[in-house]
């Protein structure tokens, strides 16, 4: 029965959509972080989602092949009184886009939903499939 | 004469495989929405039901079931064969297990997007509910044929 196998397509988009939601979440929490000691920042985190073969022909499902870091450097504020600041009296922020986040996010949950609800319907049809003939 | 009572049945029974296939192929759109360069699919599914029943056609000629089923299996591969290079692992391998012709074709994107991801959700959305519509209705028309049956053997 191959309705079955839209299960594991689906479960895979949800799981890499919570991950995406995950570091969304990683993301936001450091937007506002310094750099410590060592002059680094929090860097933004961003999944990479790729397409997988699932066991049923070419039928696709998701998986997160790699989580990058974001190389651009962070934002410098000229802050002399701050304790994290460097010589120069420069304080290094992380380099989180709370804007590109959010939308990050919108469009994480959103999808999340899209799937639930493809599974949510095939449960119903194979429920109904089960009753056939009676 | 056993398999006329049946022979009814098979027709819908085909339409349900070739609809929940295509109802994976829809899910596997929907699920990579967000995946860089995946490339929406679908298959033309009049055709694939048409290419089902000709072989069902064959089928009931023959006396036993079995042989019809097989001889579907074997046709089919051989036609698909020739017109399809891009999937041909697929197109061998699908028409046995859907009794159809269900090639894969890749979907025109009406607004691409820049990643070269050509899944439109809007249609996706709307090409699921259509498809989970209608496997609901031959269920029906299957439900509703074996109730005749039933009635027709029970005579009451």
């Amino acid at each position: 029965m191959s309705l079955i196998d839209i299960f594991g397509i689906s479960g895979s988009a949800v799981s890499a959509q919570s991950q995406r939601l995950n570091v969304v979440a990683s993301n936001l929490a450091n937007a506002d972080s310094v750099a410590g000691p060592d002059g680094e920042a929090y860097k933004a985190r961003q999944v990479v989602f790729q397409a997988q073969l699932a066991a049923a022909g070419e039928r696709h499902g998701v998986r997160v092949t790699d989580v990058i870091e974001d190389q651009t450097p962070g934002k410098r504020l000229h802050d002399p009184a701050h304790p994290m600041a460097d010589a120069d009296g420069y304080v290094t922020h992380s380099n989180v886009n709370v804007i590109e986040e959010m939308v990050n996010m919108i469009s994480a949950s959103r999808s999340y939903q899209n799937n639930v609800e493809v599974m949510n319907t095939t449960q119903q049809l194979l429920a109904k499939t089960l009753q056939l003939g009676q | 004469m056993l398999d006329r009572l049946t022979s009814n049945l098979r027709f819908h029974g085909e339409a349900l495989t070739l609809r929940s296939e295509r109802q994976q192929v829809l899910a596997s759109n929907l699920a990579n929405a967000d995946t860089p360069n995946y490339q929406a699919r679908d298959f033309d599914f009049g055709q694939a039901l048409r290419s089902a029943v000709a072989g069902l056609g064959a089928g009931t000629l023959a006396m036993a079931p079995s042989a019809g089923q097989r001889s579907s299996a074997t046709l089919l591969p051989a036609g698909t064969l020739s017109l399809s290079s891009s999937s041909a692992g697929t197109s061998l391998r699908t028409p046995q297990q859907a009794g159809g012709d269900t090639r894969l074709l890749w979907r025109t994107p009406e607004q691409p997007s820049i990643d070269g991801n050509t899944v439109d959700l809007d249609r996706e959305r709307a090409s699921f509910a259509d498809n989970s519509l209608r496997y609901e209705a031959t269920l029906r028309f299957i439900n509703g044929s074996v109730r005749n049956t039933l009635s027709a053997i029970r005579g009451d």
